[in-house]
């Protein structure tokens, strides 16, 4: 059956490359005598017509909305020259409605796909052209994806899609829905073994979402980007609600309160150029090493600024990103989902040129709790590193999970055993540093030795215990009257990295000045670590659930 | 003697480099085994620094939140004095005679501000027997007090401003005595100094507005509203004489300093000596200055001030019974350590020198380094964490005063100085250059400085000529500071510098150690098109490499731009066409955005490919926030005062609220004429730079 429907594309394919062949020149007789010449004239006025997409009317109008096409997309994306195109002369196979028609057929339809290089290193790349039909999704549209995706899991490079699709071409029917299928199934079986990107630059909604939400990581563009299952005229017939396209789904929305999106950038073009900057952070493949950049910053440099930055108060707020910039590479942190769950702070850089992970409570947010949302976010990041090769550097300052109804209803216990999961079940080098609190079943979770951390630190300000003093105090000493000097006992005894260091929980009570130094050390070390997990079918990590609501 | 040196050399901030000040330090001369200083910051630190080379013990003082200060670090010894106000902390005075006891301190430094000027302090710590290194209570007293000292001045034949002896009851009198004296006046506090709760009136509105700031200027800083009213002399320099006496009748003057560059009556850049001054004048004023100090039988290290006319009539202001701030270039000039002198004053030994062993050496130039913003009334405080912060010690010639530290925080609570940058130079010319240097390697990241106000001052032809008065900040920037005006060559220098810069960025990111995946099919490229955008203009440019060095091609010029091009340094030491210039990069993105401190003064530019640029015509124009109706706060403060409730209708230039930060009051104004939608803020609440305070209709 599949070898008979292959046939009739074939057909369908070649049916409409002859035709619109003629296209611009009907006065020309219908001949093939002229041979090569011909042939050679159809081909040049193919990749012309290629090039144009929908037509300068069409390029017009997405120039008017603020938004490039599809080709200058890739260019801005790829080295200059490096782009180089599949599938210029597909066309879409669909005869009814008045499709068949010659002004109706696009060569390379709606999509432009291909592979190139960011900064000498391949990638393959597929970008929606909104000129042509939207960028509606044909069956022609998903076998182009479905190419360069097949080819990059075979040579083992990331994909990063460009998307910017009306979606489904409903004229094609359950054509379009298999198309979308066939590329979730491809996103699923990519999933771990190339990084997957998608920069959503226009609509991307219905079906088409799920997508860039089985890829790595979701980017959007603001004011001119928006995900959403369904549009504001459904939501309205549905529920009733009045609500906005930018509200429902803009790039605000995802990075702030849906987590759809890990980050959004201006325009295309700001975004486009920070692709590549964060392109350069990534793994190749799950076979390639975290790559290792030239880099001018001292891998010995002291930090003197964090001898004071933990305030003596053990209740009082710090910025967790200050730790980060001053101890990684030239002050250079691409955080991911920033707006999001800010209580965990999440993203790439690099130690000595090495591209690693940083994982850090943000004590400014919430007093760096773990709570829902913080957990998922946390546990989604782990996992790619883990899954790339990516060092996992843990900035610990938790002082338990947020207590309530609305974490408990909204299923905490499910959400954070992620975060807990995802730590367990990382073999790359784990190195953490407890710069102050490490509370609860919290400590156990952040990337402790007990998950079989590499090497873990304290600060000489840190405090590993069930609970803060006062807590511990009332239950230890009940009923009893001098909660003062229990306190004060207390503190004495655990308010200080002693009783992880004497145990052998932490390796190390490190100077935090010499942080960088110790952390670029240990990264050399680990870079031969091996470890594996035992074998399985895949593992089962408690996904279900719904998510509770974004922490704005 | 010395103790720990190694311990605290590395965090210690007062570097003494070469040319500062080289007393002979006499150990066989005892005087005190430890020395308490009330104060916090760069003069905690200056006074440790002596202390430790006369091998005295040193206590520090100090509020919760500066637990972790440099100058706790470099004291011997720490006592906390309360929490972050300083009327709970540096002023509470039980506390500090509790941390005397508590360590047996034998004698208190009070640096400057706080208590040092204080005469129930020195009186405290005369009771108990414990050194004031300072004058006595009755000089502190008499100086202290501008009506008095005005007195005693005259009697001792001083010059002095015509003016009213004596404290003005109301508003009505002080327009009254204003039209008295004729306009201006000077509105200033009895008990005030350093420009606080000092104003200027050049009509009645202006007096009775002024005499309302300034009793409530005087009441928060000094505890003390009682005003007085004199003769503003229009124009003029302030030149204050440094003066040393011991507890023997001996007096000297150790030259002056040139401190007209101000701002809101506070100091910004001093020198010593003045481009002004002439020998005879010179004398006329240090023996005035002398027979002043005599006349209070004062002792210790002080500062009378002058303000100095056209004609060099000179006027005496006011006597500083402490250490200045700007002390440092005194020490530059005269080789003397003043704290080591007062010392040795407190201590009751006569002085070492006669007036004719004190010399004029050299030339020196002192740089307040401010966390202030400079384009708001030429410096309005800021806040926040030195995220990154280097000294220019690399340089010769330089010395720093800084109480601070990378990590520091620069908080509400207490004075905006980063530092005193002094330079040294055998003449004016070298140590202005020395400072453009200094002022060029200074790396302050994390709160906003006032470096590029210092570092357009300097070069100024009106102050390299010394054409120079306590106006020239708003005579030579009247709508304001705007920051450094590029030449044509300059905007070439700086265009050429990011464009080779971004390609070096470019290049870099190609750089992948040991990855075989790396296509070795691509060409390096040698060549780049580039577009740059700077100030609103868009410049094409060109530029090849060869090695490190870069030749820019600008409108038809060409640049060679060499450099290490090390990406991870925040100094960016580049050579234009053959010329030295060192640059900062404060920042540097992804979407072509960089900002290069050039000169002092910080540029935005972006450089993009050539495509990229073509492209960004379509990317839509992002609509900014409409900022005529609503008020937000200039610095981080405290309100003081709103005078509006939602609902009220608002002129324009209505006064809606007032802030206080470093205590300097700040009247917020209306700027268009509205009806008041909502007021966020309430009197005594704490608020940030940028806060949203009041919304108009």
């Amino acid at each position: 059956m599949a070898a008979l429907a292959a046939v009739r594309r074939c057909r369908v394919l070649l049916h409409g490359a002859v035709k619109s062949s003629f296209r611009g020149s009907p006065s020309q007789p219908r001949s093939y005598s002229a041979g090569r010449l011909s042939v050679q004239e159809r081909i040049e006025r193919k990749r012309q017509a290629a090039l144009v997409g929908g037509g300068q009317k069409r390029i017009d109008a997405q120039h008017g909305r603020g938004k490039l096409t599809a080709r200058e997309r890739v260019a801005l994306l790829l080295d200059p020259d490096s782009f180089v195109e599949y599938d210029a002369f597909v066309e879409h196979r669909c005869s009814d409605f008045g499709m068949e028609a010659d002004h109706n057929k696009f060569p390379g339809d709606s999509v432009v796909t291909g592979q190139g290089r960011i900064n000498g290193r391949l990638v393959y790349v597929f970008s929606q052209d909104f000129t042509v039909f939207g960028g509606s999704l044909s069956g022609a549209h998903a076998q182009k994806i479905c190419k360069i995706m097949d080819q990059a899991m075979l040579v083992g490079a990331p994909v990063i899609g460009l998307n910017d699709s009306g979606g489904a071409r409903i004229q094609e029917g359950v054509e379009s829905l298999a198309g979308y299928a066939d590329i979730f199934l491809r996103n699923v079986m990519a999933s771990g073994v190339v990084p997957q990107i998608s920069l959503i630059m226009g609509p991307c909604a219905g079906g088409a979402v799920y997508s860039p939400a089985l890829t790595d990581f979701t980017f959007m563009v603001k004011d001119t980007s928006y995900l959403f299952i369904t549009g504001p005229d459904v939501v309205k017939s549905v529920t009733n609600e009045d609500v906005t396209q930018e509200e429902l789904g803009g790039a605000k929305t995802h990075t702030a309160v849906s987590g759809v999106a890990h980050k959004a950038f201006e325009n295309d073009i700001d975004a486009l150029l920070n692709l590549r900057e964060f392109f350069n952070f990534l793994p190749l493949s799950n076979k390639d090493p975290s790559p290792v950049t030239e880099c001018h910053d001292p891998s010995d440099r002291l930090v003197p600024g964090l001898d004071t930055l933990v305030p003596l108060e053990s209740t009082k707020a710090y910025d967790m990103l200050d730790v980060i910039h001053s101890i990684v590479d030239e002050r250079d942190f691409f955080e991911i989902m920033p707006n999001y769950a800010k209580n965990i702070v999440v993203g790439f850089a690099r130690m000595n040129g090495r591209t690693v992970g940083i994982v850090g409570n943000q004590p400014k947010v919430a007093s760096g709790c773990l709570d829902i949302n913080s957990s998922v976010k946390g546990a989604r990041f782990v996992r790619f590193c883990d899954a790339f090769n990516v060092p996992i550097i843990t900035f610990v300052d938790v002082p338990g999970f947020l207590p309530g109804t609305a974490q408990e209803y909204g299923g905490i216990i499910r959400h954070g055993a992620k975060l807990l999961y995802a730590f367990a079940e990382a073999t790359v080098p784990k190195i953490t540093i407890i710069t102050r609190k490490a509370y609860g079943g919290a400590y156990d979770v952040m990337s402790s030795k007990h998950l079989r951390g590499d090497v873990n630190y304290a600060w000489p300000s840190a405090e590993v215990a069930v609970m803060g003093a006062k807590g511990a105090v009332q239950i230890i000493f009940r009923g009893k009257n001098n909660q003062a000097d229990a306190e004060a006992e207390y503190v004495e005894k655990f308010a200080n990295p002693f009783p992880a260091a004497v145990r052998g929980f932490v390796d190390d009570i490190v100077v935090p000045s010499t942080t960088r130094r110790r952390i670029c050390r240990d990264l050399e070390v680990l870079a031969t670590k091996k470890q594996t997990n035992p074998w399985k079918k895949h593992a089962n990590v408690p996904l279900a659930g719904k998510k509770g609501r974004g922490r704005r | 003697y010395l103790i720990d040196h190694a311990a605290f050399r590395s965090r210690c901030c007062i570097i003494v480099s070469r040319a500062q000040y080289s007393t002979v330090y006499d150990h066989n001369e005892k005087t005190f085994d430890k020395i308490l200083i009330a104060n916090r910051g760069e003069i905690a630190c200056r006074v440790m620094k002596t202390c430790k080379k006369m091998g005295i013990k040193t206590v520090a003082v100090h509020s919760d939140v500066d637990a972790n200060a440099v100058h706790v670090k470099m004291a011997d010894e720490a006592v906390c004095v309360g929490p972050a106000p300083t009327s709970k902390s540096y002023l509470n005075m039980d506390a500090i005679m509790n941390a005397i006891r508590q360590t047996g301190a034998q004698a208190v430094h009070p640096g400057y501000g706080f208590l040092s000027e204080n005469k129930e302090f020195a009186k405290r710590l005369a009771a108990e027997g414990v050194s004031f290194i300072g004058p006595d209570t009755h000089a502190i007293q008499a100086m202290g007090d501008k009506i008095e000292s005005k007195l005693i001045a005259k009697a001792a034949k001083v010059n002095t401003i015509p003016g009213f002896d004596g404290v003005v009851k109301d508003a009505d009198e002080a327009v009254r005595i204003a039209n008295e004296i004729g306009y201006p006046v000077m509105i200033k506090a009895s008990a005030g100094g350093g420009g606080k709760g000092m104003r200027i009136a050049w009509n009645d509105e202006e007096t009775r507005e002024g005499f309302r700031f300034s009793s409530q200027e005087a009441a928060s800083s000094f505890g003390d509203d009682r005003l007085l009213i004199e003769k503003f002399i229009d124009n003029p320099r302030h030149i204050e004489i440094q003066v040393l006496a011991d507890k023997h009748g001996n007096a000297l003057w150790l030259n002056e300093r040139e401190c007209s560059i101000q701002r809101r009556n506070q100091k910004v850049v001093e020198e010593a000596p003045s481009t002004f001054l002439d020998p005879e004048t010179r004398r006329a004023m240090g023996e005035q200055a002398v027979s002043l100090a005599k006349a209070v039988n004062y002792s210790s290290a002080g500062t009378v001030e002058f303000l100095v006319d056209s004609r060099k009539n000179f006027y005496f202001l006011e006597m500083n019974t402490r250490l200045q701030v700007e002390h440092p270039i005194t020490e530059c000039i005269t080789g003397l350590d003043l704290v080591q002198q007062m010392i040795r004053i407190a201590k009751g030994f006569p002085l070492q020198h006669t007036q004719a062993e004190i010399p004029i050496n050299g030339w020196a130039i002192e740089s307040r380094v401010y966390a202030e913003d400079p384009y708001k009334s030429f410096g309005l405080p800021s806040i926040g964490r030195l995220s990154q912060y280097q000294e220019p010690l690399n340089l010769h010639n330089v010395r720093v005063d800084s109480g601070i530290e990378e990590g520091s925080d620069i908080s509400i609570y207490y004075d905006p100085m980063i530092s005193k940058l002094v330079t040294y130079g055998a003449t004016r010319a070298e140590a202005l250059k020395k400072m453009e240097d200094a002022l060029d390697n200074y790396v302050i990241r994390g709160v906003t400085h006032n470096i590029p106000l210092l570092r357009e001052i300097i070069v100024h032809p009106r102050f390299i000529s010394g054409d120079i008065s306590t106006k020239f900040l708003p005579e030579v920037y009247p709508e304001g500071f705007k920051g450094h005006q590029l030449t044509a060559t300059g905007r070439k220098e700086l265009l050429a510098t990011a464009a080779s810069l971004f390609v070096a960025a470019q290049l870099r990111a190609q750089k992948f150690l040991g990855d075989l995946r790396v296509s070795n099919t691509q060409q390096e490229r040698r060549s780049w098109e580039l577009c740059v955008e700077l100030e609103k203009g868009v410049h094409m440019l060109g530029v090849s490499r060869s090695g490190a060095t870069y030749t820019v091609e600008i409108d038809g010029d060409k640049l060679e731009v060499s450099s290490d091009w090390n990406l991870a340094s925040p100094l960016l030491t580049v050579t234009l066409n053959g010329i030295h210039r060192t640059l900062q990069c404060l920042s540097r993105n992804a979407a072509g955005e960089i900002s290069l401190q050039y000169l002092g003064t910080t540029f935005k530019l972006r450089v993009l490919s050539k495509l990229a640029a073509a492209l960004s015509v379509h990317m839509p124009e992002k609509v900014p926030e409409d900022t005529s109706s609503i008020l937000r706060s200039p610095m981080p403060g405290t309100v003081v005062a709103v005078s509006v409730k939602a609902g009220d209708t608002v002129a324009e230039g209505q006064e809606i609220c007032v802030i206080e930060a470093m205590k300097m009051q700040n009247s917020m104004t209306a700027a268009k004429t509205a009806k008041v939608r909502s007021v966020h803020c309430k009197p005594g609440e704490t608020v940030g730079e940028g806060d949203l305070l009041v919304e108009l209709e």
